[in-house]
């Protein structure tokens, strides 16, 4: 005769809390070193709730099912030759992005996960960090195997992982993470779990990965949702990390302020880069920017923060300062600008784009950025196009280029400086500088990229030395303009038009 | 009130569970985008499994909703009988 099923709860207790063990012969806190380290006081591990009560039986189970629909899906798409269906070539160069910008951060939310959950005394938070870190394990493994398709017919896909940690641009989803991952357990849990995953990866895989079935690509929506299916409960367990510790003590309020005011600039900063994949790199567009951050930010994260009002915690601080009229428009045209140094190919928006970023941005499209593309067409059509021939100054803090402008003053590029044991450090903005201004040394050691290559560390002398040897990008193939690359003429070849 | 939300991945599972939704939270919203149905309700929203099961003509766990969920807002609360998010302002 079968046993009663466990209730959800009591299965819980028994699978997660049960697990935990005293110690008999090494001090607590030796087996912890890193819980006090950064001021968070814990009274009582025992109130740590999981609202999803999942356990590792049940977890593997959902896993496995998640996965093998996955793999068919994957399946399907190679066997019907489905890269021919998306929209347009333009396309691939957002999956470009992705898997040289992003999949390598589902590997440090791994080994961040791996080694946060370690430093807790508490059951519950362990647990909920170990699903966590093999989840985004999965994450990455799934990614590249989408991509690992688009590899055989697309260039630019050849070397993601060493162009990630030293690409000029790439340095800046590469440097957020390992930020996170060398601060101290709760501050990492405060930026990634609750600053990166509840309030902003929203922007980041709901909209985008809409926008890839938008322009065809069943791949790149199928490992997009299904990882996100895993995310619905990173964000739980974010929204928890928070309430967990605002209830444990009051000490711990402006700790987690000041933690929640850090990295939602730092995130906001970051996607500037999906921003800029939404309103320029997709074909077919499924909202703008600005709107995406309407729905997923203003209204979603005015509910959260206004629930949280009760703890003491505030809205971030400069919200104000992020530029969704103006960050994707200014980004595209850096990476436009630069594209000689691109691993993926970037193109002048098409009149009928420019006629639907004027609709979506009214107050400001037409005055300030459509006049740099109608003279970037004339210069094309005279055989010009525009490269530029400098390499950019790079906000210490961020590692962007410092191509934002100020928040009163569209046509007045942003700076900030501040002057540390005599050196002089450079900013995009006023939160970046403060961040800074917190803890100047941890950013003086900041590996940028443009200053590596001044100082003779990536390679030379010349820039195309720095690209091809060092970067790994095959020239002529990867970066440059997309019309007349060999991307374009297969495609052309493949639907016949060449 | 802040409304809260859930996005499920728009396949055949998904039907059925919109529509036990719908029928067990009147008054909720229901936006389809590319590949996905995006829930909206003001204040609460729960997802009941003998509704779904209902629905569905067969058993269903809640913790399956895992399986078909994009995103969600909200405080969650989740047993063996039903999901529910709710924001407490
Ligand atoms: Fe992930
Ligand atoms: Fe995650
Ligand atoms: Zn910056």
């Amino acid at each position: 005769m079968a046993a009663n099923k466990l209730n959800l709860k009591d299965k819980y207790r028994l699978l997660t809390r049960d697990l935990d063990w005293e110690f008999s012969y090494q001090e607590r806190k030796k087996a912890f070193p890193f819980e006090e380290f950064e001021g968070i006081k814990i009274t009582d591990w025992s109130k740590w709730e999981d609202p999803f009560r999942l356990t590792m039986d049940a977890y593997w189970k959902y896993q496995a099912e998640k996965e093998k629909k996955l793999y068919a899906i994957f399946d399907a798409f190679a066997q019907n030759n489905s890269q021919l269906n998306v929209t347009d070539p333009r396309y691939i160069n957002a999956i470009k992005l992705f898997l040289t910008a992003v999949s390598p951060l589902e590997y440090q939310a791994f080994q961040g996960f791996a080694h946060t959950g370690r430093q807790f005394g508490g059951v519950g938070a362990r647990v909920a960090c170990q699903m966590q870190s093999i989840d985004e394990l999965r994450h990455v493994q799934t990614q590249i195997h989408a991509m690992s398709h688009y590899n055989k017919f697309f260039d630019g896909f050849q070397d993601w992982s060493h162009m990630h940690d030293r690409v000029w641009y790439l340095s800046v989803p590469k440097s957020f993470f390992d930020d996170a991952r060398s601060a101290g357990p709760f501050e990492y849990l405060v930026a990634i779990s609750f600053s990166f995953e509840y309030v902003l990866t929203n922007l980041l895989f709901v909209p985008f990965m809409s926008g890839a079935a938008y322009n065809g690509d069943m791949a790149t929506v199928t490992f997009g949702f299904s990882a996100q299916s895993d995310e619905a409960r990173h964000m739980t367990l974010g929204l928890e990390v928070i309430k967990f510790l605002l209830e444990q003590h009051e000490d711990n309020v402006p700790l987690v302020q000041k933690w929640i005011d850090k990295w939602f600039w730092r995130g906001a900063q970051l996607l500037s880069i999906v921003g800029m994949m939404m309103d320029y790199m997709l074909p077919n567009k499924v909202m703008s920017w600005k709107e995406a951050w309407g729905v997923y930010f203003e209204e979603a994260g005015g509910a959260l923060f206004k629930d949280l009002a009760r703890y003491g915690i505030r809205m971030p601080k400069y919200v104000e300062q992020v530029q969704t009229e103006h960050m994707s428009h200014q980004l595209w045209w850096t990476m436009y600008t630069h594209g000689h140094a691109t691993g993926f190919h970037t193109w002048i928006p098409t009149d009928e784009e420019m006629d639907w970023l004027s609709e979506k941005y009214p107050e400001t499209f037409d005055k300030y950025y459509r006049p740099r593309w109608e003279l970037a067409k004339q210069m094309e059509a005279e055989g010009n196009r525009f490269y530029t021939k400098a390499l950019p100054q790079l906000c210490t803090t961020c590692q962007i280029p410092m191509l934002f402008t100020e928040v009163d003053d569209p046509t007045q590029l942003s700076f900030r400086d501040t002057v540390y044991h005599g050196e002089r450090y450079h900013f995009c903005s006023d939160g970046c500088r403060d961040i800074f201004h917190e803890e100047p040394e941890k950013y003086v050691q900041s590996w940028l990229p443009v200053h590596q290559i001044f100082q003779g560390n990536c390679g030379g002398p010349g820039v195309e030395q720095v690209l091809s040897e060092y970067y790994g990008m095959n020239l002529g193939a990867d970066n440059l303009d997309i019309k007349g690359s060999p991307d374009e003429q297969r495609w052309n070849r493949w639907k016949g038009v060449a | 009130m802040s409304k809260v939300y859930l996005a499920l991945q728009d396949n055949d599972i998904s039907r059925y569970i919109v529509e036990a939704i719908e029928e067990d939270n009147p008054g909720v919203t229901i936006i389809h985008n590319p590949a996905m149905i995006r829930i909206e309700n003001e204040g609460t929203l729960v997802v009941n499994r003998e509704t779904v099961e209902e629905k569905l003509g067969r058993d269903w766990d809640v913790q399956e909703l895992h399986l078909n969920l994009i995103t969600l807002g909200g405080n969650v609360d989740e047993d063996d009988e039903r999901l529910s998010l709710s924001w407490n302002a």
